[in-house]
């Protein structure tokens, strides 16, 4: 059993009188690529934001293994800002201000450094919101909904770098994702968030083939 | 012609010194979308600090300074009751601000009484090919030329005026980021302390300050602010500078010096109605 990142226990969040999340419960481990899917409104994001401190949980535990950087949902750029102010506004909580091993990654940036944010197209700006999660050099990424608006050729590109990145620097990632079939082709690990609870957990590959999932995530035939 | 001139550049000066209080609200109201209406008061403290040192005795600029360092002191303060709980929607602190403004009359009469206060300005003037300015005039302009010089390469080159910045433009962002917003609000009420008791230090010489001079001073500064939506800094500057001969202009010529309120008065709500005209049908 590799090291644990994240680890989640019986998370319980209100806002006001309604339930958002009700007793979740969930591990990424290091190095560990985890998917979460699900329903708008099963908590995902309220999810995220309670573990990146965003929001107090009313019960149960969170626990992480180093620092967790989200990549929001709707990119939440600085918009009349340049790319590179928040590119480096991401370092924020770290000293190493250098933006270069961004642009090596993602070089369309490095032309476009003095652009301000909100001229960039959707994918170039999801671009930015990852570029500059990174950052904050994240043990854990948190995506929400990388592939939202976005074309599928754009959301691949976007997607084989999360990989790799993953992959290459050992960066954990969880990803929040709508698009189940995205997620379960990144991901080895899944849980299925439905109404603030887990629903469903365990391989990607078992999940895919789960008539529940099909039906509701993967566009299969509505059973009949 | 001589008179016109002389008219003008009292205009200039007394509007570079609104410019400083536009910018007071400008920056304030940028981090924290709070219209800070105890803007006024940081330059009635600063003036009455100002004077009461340089009656002891304390030589120029170090009096001056340590005034500006309370008016800095103040905003910190006021920033701290208006927005130092979490979650408190601007508009209640906007109306704390207004209530910490009238507790303030308290507090300066207090300390200070109810009557007016100054120091004397710098003599002589300058004389430039004919045209003569005070050396006050020239200090105001050179002071907030200097001020506005410094704001542009705070806020355009730094880090921390970049992370200001950022708490405008999306707070949500700037929060995932790992800014403290609170924090950063709390900054900008002690910069707008400090511009505002720049501005009073400035101007008491020229216009003895009381209690309640506040409100002379913030609806000038306000007026001025408004020209840049309460979100430009280079704006305010040139609203100030409009709105401060505009009244110079009014109160020479008229010789009536009581009018010279009532433009910026005019001005609010000219801007006011200017864009509320503009605005789209039911947008909000």
């Amino acid at each position: 059993m590799p090291l644990v990142i994240l680890e989640v226990r019986e998370l319980v969040v209100r806002y006001g009188q309604a339930t958002a999340l009700d007793g979740v419960s969930l591990e990424v481990g290091e190095g560990e690529m985890v998917a979460l899917v699900g329903p708008n409104g099963a908590g995902k994001t309220t999810l995220l934001n309670t573990i990146s401190g965003l929001i107090r949980a009313a019960s149960g535990t969170y626990r992480t293994g180093g620092r967790v950087v989200q990549v929001p949902e709707g990119r939440q750029l600085f918009g009349d800002m340049t790319v590179e102010d928040n590119l480096r506004l991401g370092a924020w909580q770290v000293r190493d201000r250098e933006v270069a091993r961004i642009y090596e990654l993602f070089p369309p940036l490095a032309e476009m450094r003095r652009r301000r944010a909100y001229t960039l197209s959707g994918g170039e700006q999801q671009m930015v919101a990852v570029g500059r999660a990174l950052m904050g050099r994240p043990q854990l990424l948190a995506v929400d909904e990388l592939s939202l608006g976005l074309a599928p050729l754009v959301v691949q590109d976007l997607a084989e770098h999360v990989r790799r990145l993953n992959r290459e620097s050992g960066m954990a990632v969880l990803l929040v994702e709508q698009n189940a079939r995205l997620a379960f082709d990144l991901c080895a690990r899944a849980y299925v968030l439905e109404a603030g609870r887990v629903a469903m957990s365990g391989p990607s590959a078992d999940l895919r083939r789960s008539p529940a999932v099909q039906a509701a995530y993967l566009g299969g035939t509505v059973a009949s | 012609m001589t008179f016109f001139l002389g008219v003008v550049s009292s205009g200039v000066a007394t509007g570079a010194a609104f410019a400083l209080v536009a910018t007071g609200f400008v920056v304030i109201h940028r981090v924290t979308r709070v219209v800070n209406f105890a803007q006024g008061v940081f330059s009635v403290l600063a003036g009455m600090l100002c004077a009461t040192l340089l009656a002891h005795a304390v030589p120029h600029f170090l009096a001056e300074a340590v005034a500006i360092v309370g008016a800095i002191g103040a905003g910190f303060l006021v920033g701290l009751v208006a927005i130092g709980r979490r979650g408190t929607p601007p508009l209640a602190s906007l109306i704390i601000t207004l209530g910490v403004g009238v507790l303030s009359y308290a507090v300066v009469i207090f300390l200070w009484g109810d009557g007016p206060l100054s120091f004397s300005m710098l003599q002589g003037q300058l004389d430039v090919g004919g045209v003569t300015m005070l050396w006050q005039y020239v200090l105001i302009v050179a002071a907030t030329a200097v001020t506005f010089g410094a704001l542009l390469l705070f806020f355009n080159l730094t880090y921390i005026g970049k992370a200001l910045t950022a708490c405008y433009s999306n707070p949500h962002a700037a929060r995932l980021v790992g800014i403290d917003v609170r924090r950063m609000g709390l900054l900008a009420f002690a910069i707008g302390g400090g511009l505002g008791g720049l501005a009073g230090v400035l101007l008491t010489p020229l216009q003895p300050v009381e209690f309640d001079s506040d409100v002379g001073i913030a609806i000038n500064g306000f007026a001025a602010a408004i020209f840049g939506g309460l979100l430009r800094p280079g704006t305010a500057l040139v609203g100030g500078l409009v709105l401060g001969v505009a009244e110079a202009l009014v109160s020479g010529y008229s010789g009536f010096a009581s009018l010279q309120s009532g433009v910026a008065l005019v001005l609010i709500l000219g801007i006011m109605v200017y864009q509320a005209s503009r605005r789209p049908e039911g947008a909000e």
